[in-house]
């Protein structure tokens, strides 16, 4: 395998509306942002990758205009996901292993405001049996958290735990939409939204967009102090029918982890995608993460989530903390779909 | 693929052709900073465009970026309001929703001092003397019905200038 690393990230101040700009307005700083820490400028990048979602933007074919952030001419080598940019960067690094990349590019945007995200999201489900119905993703979330309660899987106080941590995390992330000083006992004695959920255990609805550079071997020494290198990186998929599956727990991401080498070496930091709290708990007992790993030093998706950047963030996230030196083993996770449906688990490591 | 048995009891059922699952979203659509700078313009009866820092290439309408050199374009230019046909079509075919009177013209038209040319209507003038190079200045609709919209330019029509040479719209053809 070719050695690849994650060397920079760049991503907005994640707001609940941006509409003071479009989409290539909210993108092209934050592209500038990452090549600016790479050390690079735009005729240095060989591949481009994006993900994204027509659905999102109320448009078809959105992405193409995006791609004018980056500045496509000369002619570039470009690819798109409609996935989060997770899987984007997967794409890139997939690319990279080929040769026929040095530098790649990923960025990632999503903007919920535009529309009414509970029911855009629903057309993500089947078109026979579940879309009719309107199913939104809060709803779906409710079974799957209720699922996981009536089993023993978690508690109520542990999903306000999980909220209370990303909150006080996130005060340290300039980017977070939602931070501060929350007790789980107090979250506990608030209304249900969607029960067994309160709006806390729910993502912000956000507008936001990423971008990660990823490069090879001895392009990544010469670029940054510290690469973030790729040693382990793998996707899996189950069925779209809720029906078929154990909602409380994740077969995909329990298989990504071992293909990913998670426990072979443990990790030190993880970046979990997991949009509602008690969807963290799942993970971490997938990803067989101990007590000592730090879980979402950035607040993770509760306190921003911007839907299709968000996953790519993660894995961002996990790499800076490689880079600054206050890890050196470090797993990123994205996940798409409804209840958990896919997932990615990216492990990275430091020199 | 081998033939699909379905179970005795199943028998006497009608199959299910299709179904119609009918699907509605409505959605805020935001123009952004760029876009919004120039209805804004149109409104007050101006056309802005915005030239590129790099290139020095001019957009109108301006999306706030260089789509050549990814960077925003935050110089502002006002243009006249006359420009060049780069490209045009006759319409001769009706449609749903038609408003306008058969035949009509369709044209890019390429203002002055810009880099790429916007679509409107040429009137005031036989569709078939519509051509490549013509010279042609907007007419608004009246001052008390101008809004940050392009409606608010009724149509383009011919200046009666003799047609702009080749070289000056050769790139936007």
């Amino acid at each position: 395998m070719r050695d690849v690393a994650i060397i920079s990230l760049g991503q907005t101040d994640h707001a609940r509306e941006r509409n003071d700009v479009n989409d290539v307005e909210m993108l092209m700083p934050v592209l500038a942002d990452a090549m600016k820490a790479a050390n690079i400028t735009k005729d240095r990048v060989d591949f481009v990758c994006s993900g994204s979602s027509d659905y999102l933007a109320g448009q078809g074919f959105s992405f193409v205009t995006t791609l004018d952030a980056f500045g496509p001419w000369p002619p570039i080598s470009e690819s798109h996901v409609d996935m989060d940019g997770a899987w984007a960067l997967y794409e890139a690094w997939v690319k990279m292993q080929s040769g026929h990349a040095d530098i790649s590019l990923i960025y990632a945007y999503g903007r919920s405001s535009p529309g009414d995200i509970r029911r855009v999201m629903s057309r993500q489900l089947d078109p026979y049996y579940t879309a009719p119905l309107w199913a939104d993703p809060v709803s779906l979330a409710a079974l799957q958290a209720r699922a996981g309660l009536e089993a023993g899987s978690f508690t109520e106080e542990q999903m306000a735990e999980v909220v209370a941590a990303s909150r006080r995390n996130a005060k340290a992330n300039p980017h977070a939409q939602l931070s501060g000083d929350a007790e789980a006992k107090a979250l506990l004695d608030e209304d249900y939204f969607v029960s067994p959920l309160h709006k806390h255990d729910c993502p912000p609805i956000t507008d936001g967009a990423a971008c990660v550079i990823i490069a090879a071997g001895d392009v990544a020494r010469e670029l940054s102090d510290r690469p973030a290198w790729i040693r382990g990186f793998d996707h899996r998929i189950e069925p779209n029918a809720l029906g078929v599956r154990d909602l409380t727990t994740s077969v995909s991401t329990r298989q990504a982890a071992d293909k990913a080498q998670v426990a072979a070496g443990g990790v030190d930091v993880a970046e979990i995608h997991a949009p509602f709290s008690h969807q963290e708990l799942i993970l971490r007992d997938a990803l067989g993460l101990g007590d000592d790993v730090s879980i979402n030093p950035s607040g993770g998706a509760l306190a921003a989530n911007p839907i299709m950047a968000a996953g790519l963030i993660r894995l961002g996230e996990a790499a800076a903390r490689i880079g600054r030196g206050e890890a050196d083993r470090a797993l990123g996770h994205a996940t798409s779909g409804v209840c958990l449906q896919q997932n990615l688990v990216c492990v990275l490591e430091g020199e | 693929m081998s033939e699909i048995t379905l179970p005795a009891r199943l028998d006497d059922l009608e199959m299910v052709k299709s179904i119609r699952t009918p699907a509605r979203l409505e959605y805020d659509y935001m123009p952004g900073a760029a876009p919004s700078r120039f209805l804004q313009g149109v409104a007050q009866k101006r056309l802005l465009g915005q030239r590129c820092p790099v290139c020095r290439k001019v957009y109108v309408p301006a999306r706030g970026c260089c789509p050549t050199d990814g960077v925003p374009t935050e110089e502002e230019v006002e243009l006249p309001h006359v420009g060049t046909v780069t490209s045009f079509c006759v319409v001769n075919v009706q449609f749903y929703g038609q408003v306008m009177e058969l035949p009509y013209v369709s044209a890019l038209i390429l203002l002055d001092g810009s880099d790429i040319p916007l679509m409107h209507l040429i009137q005031e003038v036989d569709a078939r003397e519509v051509h490549m190079g013509q010279r042609v200045e907007a007419v608004w609709v009246p001052d008390d019905e101008i809004g940050p919209t392009l409606e608010s330019i009724k149509y383009f029509r011919p200046t009666g200038e003799p047609d702009a040479a080749w070289d000056t719209y050769k790139d936007n053809v």
